[in-house]
């Protein structure tokens, strides 16, 4: 009898074991495949070789001329681009609660470097134009739209430090000239890797790494696997290129969605799919941000002006990372950070100049949504924070003047004084400043598109629909199985099985108690120990 | 005391496929719910989902099966004897008195049996399939923008199937327990297993009034 059920019993739990130690995934992802599929993907070969064109031979004396000898052929191109943001550094857009606006980096604050207005000749470094020094550039002229920023395969141009958007003057325009084509990942990322004053700064999600990474880094640009360019998913139509971030953007158009090629049923699991209706792909597929090098998570502007010997100086981290700049103030780092989550319906609001300030910490841009909103879904973002100068009579974020290639211009990075800096960044915009000035916590959104993970290592049902530490946690108003309960049900679950259990436990006693009465069992257990005694 | 046939074959296999899916369901859906932890989130749900399509078409089955060979009156409560066997359940069991009712093929049930049972089926049952199709179905908008079933919320949906799956761990515990209250500690299981069961004597009025006498 014991036999019939233990052999079984024991057989059964030796296959379970069995299966559990010798099962093995398949390897986790055909590299072999992904070869063949690079070479025999079908590429796309330039119809025309710019090298030949004898208009591009000649020696350019100014980046300008370059742009006119494009012109020549490309009759109409300078429209398109002159139509762009990334050209106007601003977009017409309806904004909820405001109307119709026109925002962008022209006109936007945000909490890395404060803003554009009065430190344009800086900041045009990253101006598809020549020559925005200051508030009166031209945008109407055509000659000095920059085509060699984006176009250039050649990885010889560059725009040079400080130059209002001209090339370094290092650059060969005419080997730059003759060597145009589709821009790379490198064109995009001159700018786009390196916005905010280093690699990695803003995004998190974009950098330098990307450039030739591995699929754990992002599956869509490793080196090793499908080795996208940015344009092969934003696409462009006359310069209109697709995609945006809400860093500068409001309106829900002109977005790329993972959807585009994915389409919203990705899953052979329609469990999964069911969750593309209120959970964005990234949520789950972009696990960790800064994978590779470290972003910028915090930035603290009071701490900036302090002086050795009365010169500016920097602190590094062991990575490499900024932590202190005179200039600049006190950074935080972080590498492989986790997303915080929100929701999001494809529409934002931004602090404009001479809002007042109604929250702390003060939010550069508010994503909007909510759960009942059937647009909006959960997002993972990453939130910069740190604290910058305003105006403490008047509530409002000051825009102060940053940068001048002299001392004495009242620009804080060469002079280290607040108070002339905003004297004269607010007054060339127009608004009053009272001369009191403080330190204002801000707060700023930036939604995380980028560094998607291969499907292995996306976030796990169970990191969510947990108790403890849900990555959703922050969330609330609304029921996720796992992460949430009625307490007061549980409470009462848990004392309704008890006292079955202590009901049943008493009413076994009493039964137990009233057969020992009667020596049932009393009278058997010495016959047993009399009976084994004799033998 | 004769054998009696008294658990037909789907009577059987339809009780215990129950009960394991009953238990199969109530681990699987409180580590849905985060009480524990076995097969992990993403497998807990999977199999929660098969174990109930599976307790569906058992449930249907029993339904034909009930209706069919007439099965449902065992049901019927006796609400006259109910309080007769409670406090049998409360005094009598531990002097060893008889059952107050008699057990036969036609009578399988005790009036408190017939009664509680009636209340899993009505009540308990059909709480638990309602709220987990529900819970299963519940959407806000589709991949087609199709609203399925946005406009109950589903935390109160979660809650009326977490409040039944407490109740229903509550009956299999005295369940479980009450089967030892037979002839012998086993004897009901048995029954269950077998199908066959020592009944008294349906002739002999005497078993119901001095079981005392009658069991030794």
């Amino acid at each position: 009898m014991v036999r019939k059920v233990v052999i079984p019993l024991v057989i059964v739990v030796a296959i379970i074991a069995a299966v559990q130690l010798f099962h093995k995934d398949k390897p986790f992802y055909d590299l072999k495949l992904e070869k063949l599929r690079q070479e025999y993907a079908i590429k796309p070969v330039p119809s025309v070789d710019h090298s030949k064109f004898v208009i591009l031979q000649s020696d350019f004396e100014t980046p300008q001329e370059v742009t006119e000898a494009c012109l020549t052929c490309h009759t109409e191109v300078h429209k398109e681009v002159m139509a762009s943001n990334h050209w106007n550094w601003e977009r017409v857009a309806y904004v909820e609660g405001r109307g119709i606006r026109a925002i962008g980096k022209k006109n936007l604050l945000n909490n890395f470097c404060i803003g554009s207005q009065t430190n344009e000749q800086a900041c045009a470094k990253c101006h598809i134009g020549f020559g925005m020094s200051n508030d009166h550039f031209d945008f109407k002229n055509a000659r000095n739209v920059d085509c060699m920023v984006c176009h250039d395969n050649s990885e010889e141009y560059k725009k040079g430090a400080s130059m209002a958007g001209y090339p370094d003057r290092s650059v060969n325009l005419s080997k730059v000239a003759q060597s145009v084509g589709q821009p790379t990942k490198n064109n995009c990322g001159s700018c786009h890797f390196y916005s905010g004053g280093g690699n990695n700064v803003k995004h998190g999600d974009l950098e330098v790494a990307q450039t030739a990474c591995t699929r754990d880094v992002d599956v869509h640009m490793a080196a090793n696997g499908l080795n996208m360019s940015c344009v092969d998913c934003h696409t462009a139509e006359n310069h209109e290129i697709i995609g945006k971030l809400y860093s500068v953007s409001s309106e829900n158009i002109n977005r790329l969605n993972c959807e585009d090629c994915h389409t919203n049923m990705p899953h052979f699991n329609q469990m999964l799919n069911r969750h593309t209706a209120k959970i964005a792909c990234q949520t789950c597929h972009i696990p960790t941000y800064a994978k590779a090098n470290a972003t910028k998570m915090q930035w603290n502007w009071s701490e900036a002006g302090k002086l050795k010997d009365g010169k500016p100086y920097m602190e590094e981290d062991s990575l490499g990372n900024h932590t202190y700049m005179s200039i600049k103030g006190a950074f935080k780092w972080a590498r492989n950070v986790q997303p915080d989550y929100v929701w999001f319906n494809g529409t934002a609001d931004h602090y404009m100049m001479g809002d007042s300030i109604t929250e702390i910490p003060v939010q550069m841009n508010k994503l909007f949504g909510t759960h009942d909103d059937p647009n909006a879904k959960i997002i993972p973002v990453k939130i910069h924070v740190g604290d910058q100068i305003y105006d403490k009579k008047y509530n409002i974020l000051i825009q102060p003047k940053l940068y001048s290639a002299e001392k004495g211009d009242s620009a804080y990075w060469k002079d280290f004084n607040w108070d002339q800096a905003s004297a004269a960044g607010m007054s060339r915009l127009g608004f009053p400043y009272s001369g009191e000035y403080g330190f204002v916590k801000t707060e700023m959104y930036w939604p995380l598109n980028h560094m998607v993970a291969p499907k292995e290592q996306s976030v796990s049902c169970a990191e969510c629909h947990t108790r403890t530490n849900s990555r959703l946690a922050k969330l609330t108003g609304f029921y996720v199985p796992g992460r949430d309960n009625n307490p007061i049900l549980d409470g009462f679950g848990f004392w309704l099985v008890m006292l079955s259990l202590g009901g049943v436990i008493i009413h076994a006693a009493i039964r137990l108690f009233y057969s020992m009465s009667h020596k049932e069992y009393e009278t058997e257990i010495i016959d047993y120990d009399t009976q084994s005694n004799q033998k | 005391m004769p054998k009696v046939y008294i658990y037909k074959r789907f009577n059987r296999f339809w009780h215990w496929s129950q009960a394991a899916l009953i238990l199969f369901l109530a681990i699987t859906g409180f580590e849905v719910h985060d009480s524990i932890h076995l097969f992990g989130y993403e497998k807990a749900v999977y199999f929660h989902r098969v174990g109930s399509y599976a307790f569906l078409v058992l449930i249907a089955f029993a339904i034909f099966w009930h209706a069919t060979t007439g099965e449902w009156k065992q049901y019927i409560p006796n609400v006259k004897m109910l309080s007769v066997q409670i406090k049998y359940y409360l005094s009598g069991i531990f002097k060893k008195e008889p059952h107050p009712v008699k057990k036969t093929p036609f009578r399988k049930l005790n009036p408190l049996q017939a009664f509680t049972y009636l209340g899993f089926k009505l009540v308990l049952v059909p709480m638990m399939v309602i709220s987990g199709l529900l819970y299963m179905y519940h959407k806000t908008v589709n991949a087609n923008n199709e609203i399925v079933i946005r406009d109950i919320n589903l935390g109160s949906i979660a809650n009326w199937h977490s409040f039944g799956a407490f109740l229903l761990i509550a009956f299999v515990i005295i369940h479980v327990y009450m089967t030892t209250t037979g002839h012998t500690y086993t004897s009901n299981i048995k029954a269950m297993i077998t199908g066959y069961e020592e009944l008294e004597d349906e002739e002999d009025p005497a078993g119901q009034q001095n079981g005392q006498e009658k069991k030794k």
